[in-house]
């Protein structure tokens, strides 16, 4: 069987908030750089750019990633879902209401991250206590250090978005 | 910082994935999670020509139960190792292992074989790997061979796998009913372990170390302690025997001796604790 041929120049295809998004783009462009620069969503920061301090975290599939230490070209066919693709007409996700109530931020460098951190942390855990959340966001780093609201943000905003998603369970079964 | 300029491939077979390894030899690397190998990439630390993506790859995350052995799939990742109710149920100490690894996000991408791979003596899954008793399986062209991991880890960031070979799964006895430790000790969340120990009991005794040579290694004189009917306070004492630590801006070398014998103390204790009562 003849090998797949490498490519350093990549003719990609990313659903980004529902949109189908085709470009072409160097093999080794990292997916946070995609975002921002090619797609023009610039919502995911940069942060440290080692994996460490979750700025750039969006949900690949569903599930949240470094953007910063994974490849466009990793994201093929896939579904990217950034910070800005969390309101639906105008009217916040539940998770962004919790942190804009409770003031879960102090300069925002992190919120875009620790908000896509917490909507893939409660996707995962059906009821999440304060000690979870703290444990569960071990991947994201708010240099303010103002982890008070935030976990305060992310426990409220857990329970809301679970309430919603029964209230629409139960919309469609009546 | 992005890696120097690579081509790039995705494979959607392990047949596809190793003729790509033999197309462009040496200069090639498989990449799955990537949490190992871009960061190496960004530093220049690696500069492969070609990049040969298995993450498409079907039936190389599952995880079965094969006989009296638990086979984990090589793209497995360490939330999925983490919450299998096989591997739970079978091998609880690779669980522990897999859970402590990094962050979510990280353990969202990161594979067992990629973490085998890479071979870094701080790294988690290679001491519960060690610990085990588990045994590597390696395909290439050339056909499939078995590897024990106790022959796996050769030197820093080196193993006993070829250029055109790929761990496409790991298979462990199962040690369901014994207990079990991952002691890990770092200063902040998410680092790596400054020293970790991975433990488990049963007629086996199984003890590895994180961070305490330039691989990770098992301590075969505590196990050999253990066997020869040692108080867990006594073999702890013989933890660091055959060690080689580096000294750092984390811990000096002794500190990390310390360590070792104190982790290797408190992960005895907790096997002991979670063994199941002799009567």
């Amino acid at each position: 069987m003849a090998a797949p041929h490498a490519q350093s120049e990549l003719a990609l295809r990313v659903t980004v908030n529902g949109s189908d998004i085709e470009a072409v783009v160097a093999a080794r462009t990292l997916l946070v750089h995609f975002v921002r620069d090619v797609v023009g969503l610039t919502g995911t920061n940069v942060g440290c750019d080692t994996s460490s301090c979750g700025a750039c975290t969006l949900l690949l599939d569903g599930t949240s990633v470094k953007s910063c230490t994974v490849l466009a070209a990793q994201a093929d066919g896939r579904e990217v879902t950034t910070i800005e693709g969390l309101a639906t007409d105008g009217i916040l996700h539940p998770m962004q209401a919790a942190f804009q109530a409770h003031h879960g931020l102090q300069c925002g460098y992190c919120t875009p991250g620790m908000v896509m951190a917490a909507v893939s942390l409660a996707s995962e855990h059906a009821d999440l206590d304060a000690a979870g959340v703290r444990v569960g966001i071990e991947g994201n780093l708010c240099r303010c250090t103002g982890y008070q609201n935030i976990v305060a943000a992310i426990v409220a905003g857990a329970k809301a978005t679970r309430e919603r998603s029964n209230a629409v369970g139960e919309g469609a079964t009546s | 910082m992005i890696p120097a300029p690579f081509s790039f491939v995705r494979a959607d077979s392990t047949d596809e994935a190793l003729d790509a390894l033999v197309e462009y030899g040496e200069e090639a690397k498989l990449i799955a999670g990537g949490h190992s190998l871009l960061p190496l990439m960004k530093l220049r630390l690696a500069t492969p020509s070609v990049l040969v993506d298995v993450n498409d790859i079907d039936g190389l995350a599952d995880s079965w139960v094969d006989g009296d052995e638990i086979v984990v799939g090589g793209l497995a990742r360490h939330c999925e190792i983490a919450g299998s109710s096989t591997i739970l149920e079978h091998i609880p100490l690779l669980s522990a292992a897999a859970s402590t690894v990094g962050d979510p996000q990280v353990r969202h991408r990161g594979t067992l074989a990629g973490s085998l791979a890479h071979g870094d003596p701080a790294s988690d899954l290679p001491a519960a790997v060690l610990a085990l008793g588990a045994t590597i399986v390696a395909r290439s062209e050339r056909g499939s061979r078995t590897i024990a991991a106790t022959d796996f880890f050769l030197g820093f960031l080196e193993t006993a796998l070829g250029p055109d070979e790929m761990i496409t799964e790991v298979r462990f006895p199962s040690s369901a009913g014994a207990g079990w430790a991952f002691e890990k000790f770092n200063r902040r969340a998410q680092d790596w372990a400054i020293v970790g120990v991975a433990a488990v009991g049963g007629t086996r005794p199984g003890v590895a170390l994180v961070n305490m040579a330039p691989t990770p290694l098992r301590a075969t004189s505590v196990e050999a302690a253990l066997l020869g009917g040692a108080s867990s306070a006594d073999a702890a004492q013989l933890a660091d025997a055959d060690t080689d630590p580096s000294s750092d801006r984390n811990a000096s070398a002794g500190f990390r001796r310390h360590l070792a014998r104190v982790l290797v103390r408190r992960a005895l204790e907790d096997v002991a604790a979670r063994a199941p009562s002799s009567d």
